[in-house]
């Protein structure tokens, strides 16, 4: 059967008319058209626990769960929402409540409709599940008043809830399975048969191996996705991903930031890659002080250890210039951080004159005193070799510094939730709205046993006050009036010396085209994704 | 004694040696610092003390380390291995599921070394000064010194690199459904040629030593000379008079060589990407899923005990002496 002669227009016209499913049977347009068909294989370093990223935070899980659970909204790389699941949404000018449009057509792999209930179950499912208990908080109930619509409603104003609704933090579940009273957290279908209504569905998932993802043929958005098939093969030896990234085998490896696999691969003229899409995780590498131990709860001895790291050697030497200096808490893509901040430029000399003016004479040999160093195990590019700088660094102004290293993850953290510790390199994730990420790190209520809450000890009523109070406001200008106050303050506290923003890169075959670089890069659905 | 009393009694002492094993492992994998919950949280990007406080009560981590002993020892004997705090699977899936990686990569290594192994050291001892016998000696004492995992990347980087003619990592191509039909073997057996080569070179130096040796002590004695005086074929004195009294000592390193490999294999799993047991008792460790780790280490233990005493048994099979003592 001949087919009949398509122009743009008409082709289009009958996508809209037929659906997606006519396009299947069309030739492809133009070499700049996007082309259905073919596998991405994804190399990844990170193992997920499981697949349903409402109840399970961080990359390993986001990336896959993002490809299968549609949320209401997703972001575009100027931190802008854009209609997901949701058509169009509001925030009331009272901050208390957001009330999402749903559109009509979705459904869930299992062919069920998503509706309102699905979406009212699974944000209260994320609030009472969901490690970052900060990112739901104010939320009392949804309401649903028609099939297609919710309406969340909150007990104060919560400016981070548009945010919440990314895909990375909102998946919506399907009530019809996760609805049947079994604890979420270690529901088994959170591993088996799992059942979104994203662009692609599971069709094997091999703990810490592989997870095999099919385009799922009924996704909401017309003739997508683009792809057939995504593979996320999971290896915890970078090395050989970046030479299955060489030989072709694969085709995708996100989060990469080790800088000699970085600069080898920058002068492989078959792969492309790109530091964009990381701008949502907001990675940040720095130096914890045990604020409650002496002598680091002298604010000056704090500043004079800032002051004998040198910030841009660490980016340039240690990690090949590919990382940028940090001098905030907020990551500088944030659209709340600030430059007005006080900084602690290289000066050998100040930093002993400080020293001595703290009360910290040199003894005999030239010491001051001691200290130990921990870092976050498994990195060395980004924790281990600077803490070993540091070493090097603070002997010069007569301190002397004992790295200790971790076995492994567990040691280390450890350490730190026991708040045993004088120093240590951590890495530590903004995670789209401060409220969500960095909040955690510096309110006096959140020093807990605990890693990654306040473990500096750190407490200061106004910075308190401050969070607090730009964690109630909506208008993102008056917020951004309150975090500038706070980013000003806690850089001349100095509970932490912010080092650097980890350097993650996404690298792919130069065949991929759409690589996502909005601001939660490869944890955003890859619909758009296509081989050229 | 009899064969199969003989066997019975060391089943016995199998059994024990295996909850010993258990005892051991249990206080041990508890002694290093750090918990799972405390690692879950990690992976979440911090959690509230509630929550942690949950999970810990749940996985019975809030019990004392005596009576969490007790219990999991209970649960063993009725064939429970609990729940993997990190996958939130049963841990016996996932063993079911890793075991046939491992085994196909141990038996390859084992065959390997044992075969090839042997016969190079019967080469060798047929004339000890020769050079062949030289060139085996010296890549037995390079098999012996180089580290496993430095051969192992050495060979990724010539075999999968510089000469792209085997694949770097896996156990399949990578969008391969794992079938099982023959393109599906060949595809497994590519895949297997540079992780058993790896894991093999070691023990496949120790191999050829000790059969060279063996072979030289027995081709010294008096019953060769009486075999060639009566003037029976080189071929027949070799193979049939002195191998199989050369073989005793050999067939001794295959049942050590069981344990030493599965142990070795965690190395060589985790350079190659092969999803067998030796990669998830070493990521289990570095979440210290208990449940996870100690599963894997009955499971090894096991095999190992039954190697071990089927290594005996075969002894009483080759030599018939060691039955009458």
């Amino acid at each position: 059967m001949p087919l009949p002669r398509f122009t743009r227009r008409t082709t289009l016209l009958s996508a809209a008319f037929f659906g997606a499913n006519t396009l299947l049977a069309l030739p492809a347009f133009a070499a700049d058209e996007p082309k259905r068909g073919g596998t991405l294989v994804i190399g990844s370093t990170q193992t997920p626990r499981h697949l349903n990223g409402a109840v399970q935070s961080g990359i390993a899980t986001a990336l896959p769960s993002t490809q299968i659970f549609a949320s209401p909204l997703r972001f575009d790389d100027k931190w802008n929402p854009q209609p997901y699941l949701a058509e169009s949404w509001k925030l009331a000018d009272d901050g208390k409540s957001l009330t999402l449009k749903l559109r009509k057509d979705a459904l869930f792999h299992d062919g069920k409709p998503v509706t309102s209930a699905d979406v009212a179950f699974s944000i209260m499912a994320i609030k009472a599940n969901h490690p970052f208990t900060t990112m739901l908080g104010p939320v009392e109930k949804v309401e649903t008043p028609d099939a297609y619509t919710a309406i969340i409603r909150m007990s104060v104003p919560h400016p981070a809830i548009v945010l919440a609704m990314s895909p990375a933090l909102c998946p919506i579940l399907p009530k019809h399975i996760y609805g049947d009273g079994q604890d979420l957290k270690n529901h088994p279908r959170n591993s088996t048969d799992v059942v979104g209504s994203g662009p692609f569905r599971v069709t094997d998932f091999k703990p810490a191996q592989r997870v095999v993802l099919e385009r799922f043929d009924k996704f909401f958005l017309p003739n997508k996705p683009y792809l057939d098939k995504i593979i996320v093969n999971i290896t915890p030896d970078s090395a050989s991903l970046i030479l299955g990234l060489e030989r072709g085998d694969i085709q995708m490896v996100p989060f990469a930031t080790l800088p000699t696999d970085l600069k080898r691969l920058a002068n492989d003229p078959k792969v492309s890659l790109t530091p964009k899409g990381y701008e949502g995780i907001g990675a940040l590498n720095w130096l914890a002080f045990n604020t409650a131990k002496k002598p680091l709860s002298d604010v000056q001895v704090r500043k004079a250890i800032a002051t004998a790291i040198d910030k841009n050697f660490i980016t340039k030497a240690l990690m090949g210039g590919f990382a940028t200096v940090s001098d905030g808490p907020l990551v500088a893509s944030s659209p709340f951080a600030v430059t007005d901040l006080v900084r602690y430029p290289l000066d050998l000399k100040k930093a002993g004159e400080m020293l001595d003016a703290a009360g910290y004479k040199a003894g005999a040999g030239g010491e001051r005193f001691k200290l130990t160093i921990d870092y976050l195990p498994g990195a060395d590019d980004q924790q281990k070799n600077v803490a070993e700088y540091i070493r090097g660094q603070l002997k010069k102004v007569g301190i002397t510094v004992e790295v200790r290293a971790s076995a492994d993850f567990p040691a280390w953290a450890k350490r730190l939730a026991s708040h045993d510790f004088d120093l240590s390199m951590d890495t530590v994730f903004n995670w789209g709205d401060p409220i969500i990420g960095v909040h955690r790190t510096y309110l006096s209520t959140n020093i807990k046993p605990i890693v990654w809450t306040n473990t500096q000890s750190y407490a200061n009523p106004k910075v308190d006050e401050l969070l607090n109070t730009a964690g109630s406001l909506i208008d993102a200008t008056q917020r951004k009036a309150y975090y500038a106050t706070f980013q000003k303050i806690v850089t001349d506290d100095l509970p932490i010396e912010f080092i650097n923003q980890v350097p993650y890169h996404t690298v792919t075959s130069k065949k991929l085209a759409n690589v996502p670089t909005t601001i939660w890069g490869p944890m955003s659905p890859m619909d758009e994704v296509y081989f050229k | 004694m009899g064969t199969l009393r003989y066997a019975a009694s060391r089943l016995l002492q199998a059994i024990g040696l295996v909850l010993a094993v258990v005892v051991l492992n249990f206080v041990l994998v508890h002694a290093a610092p750090g918990d799972p919950v405390e690692t879950i949280a990690g992976a979440s990007g911090g959690m509230s003390p509630e929550l942690m406080a949950q999970l810990r009560t749940q996985y019975g981590l809030d019990k004392p380390l005596p009576v969490q002993l007790f219990v999991y020892l209970g649960k063993v004997v009725r064939g429970d291995l609990g729940y993997s705090y990190f996958f939130n699977l049963p841990v016996t899936n996932l063993i079911a599921e890793r075991v046939p990686a491992t085994l196909l990569l141990v038996l390859s290594s084992v065959l390997l070394t044992f075969v090839v192994g042997t016969a190079l050291g019967v080469l060798s001892s047929r004339k000890p000064n020769g050079w062949l016998s030289q060139f085996i000696n010296v890549l037995s004492l390079v098999g012996f010194a180089a580290p496993v995992f430095w051969l192992g990347i050495m060979l990724v980087i010539l075999l999968a690199s510089v000469f792209p003619i085997l694949p770097v990592a896996g156990m399949r191509a990578i969008d391969s459904s794992g079938t099982g039909g023959l393109a599906d073997m060949v595809d497994v057996a590519y895949h297997l040629v540079l992780p058993t080569l790896t894991l093999s070179l070691v023990y496949l130096a120790q191999y050829s030593r000790l059969a060279r040796s063996s072979m030289l002590d027995v081709l010294g004695s008096d019953f060769i000379r009486t075999a060639r005086a009566k003037g029976l074929a080189d071929r027949v004195v070799l193979y049939k008079h002195a191998l199989r009294n050369a073989l005793l000592p050999v067939v001794t390193v295959l049942g050590l060589q069981f344990g030493n490999v599965l142990a070795g294999a965690i190395l060589v799993e985790t350079v190659f990407n092969w999803p067998g047991l030796g990669r998830l008792a070493f990521e289990s460790v570095l979440r210290r899923d208990y449940p996870t780790i100690l599963g894997v280490l009955l499971f090894s233990s096991i095999v190992v005990v039954v190697m071990n005493q089927l290594t005996d048994l075969c002894y009483r099979f080759i030599d018939p002496r060691i039955k009458a003592s």
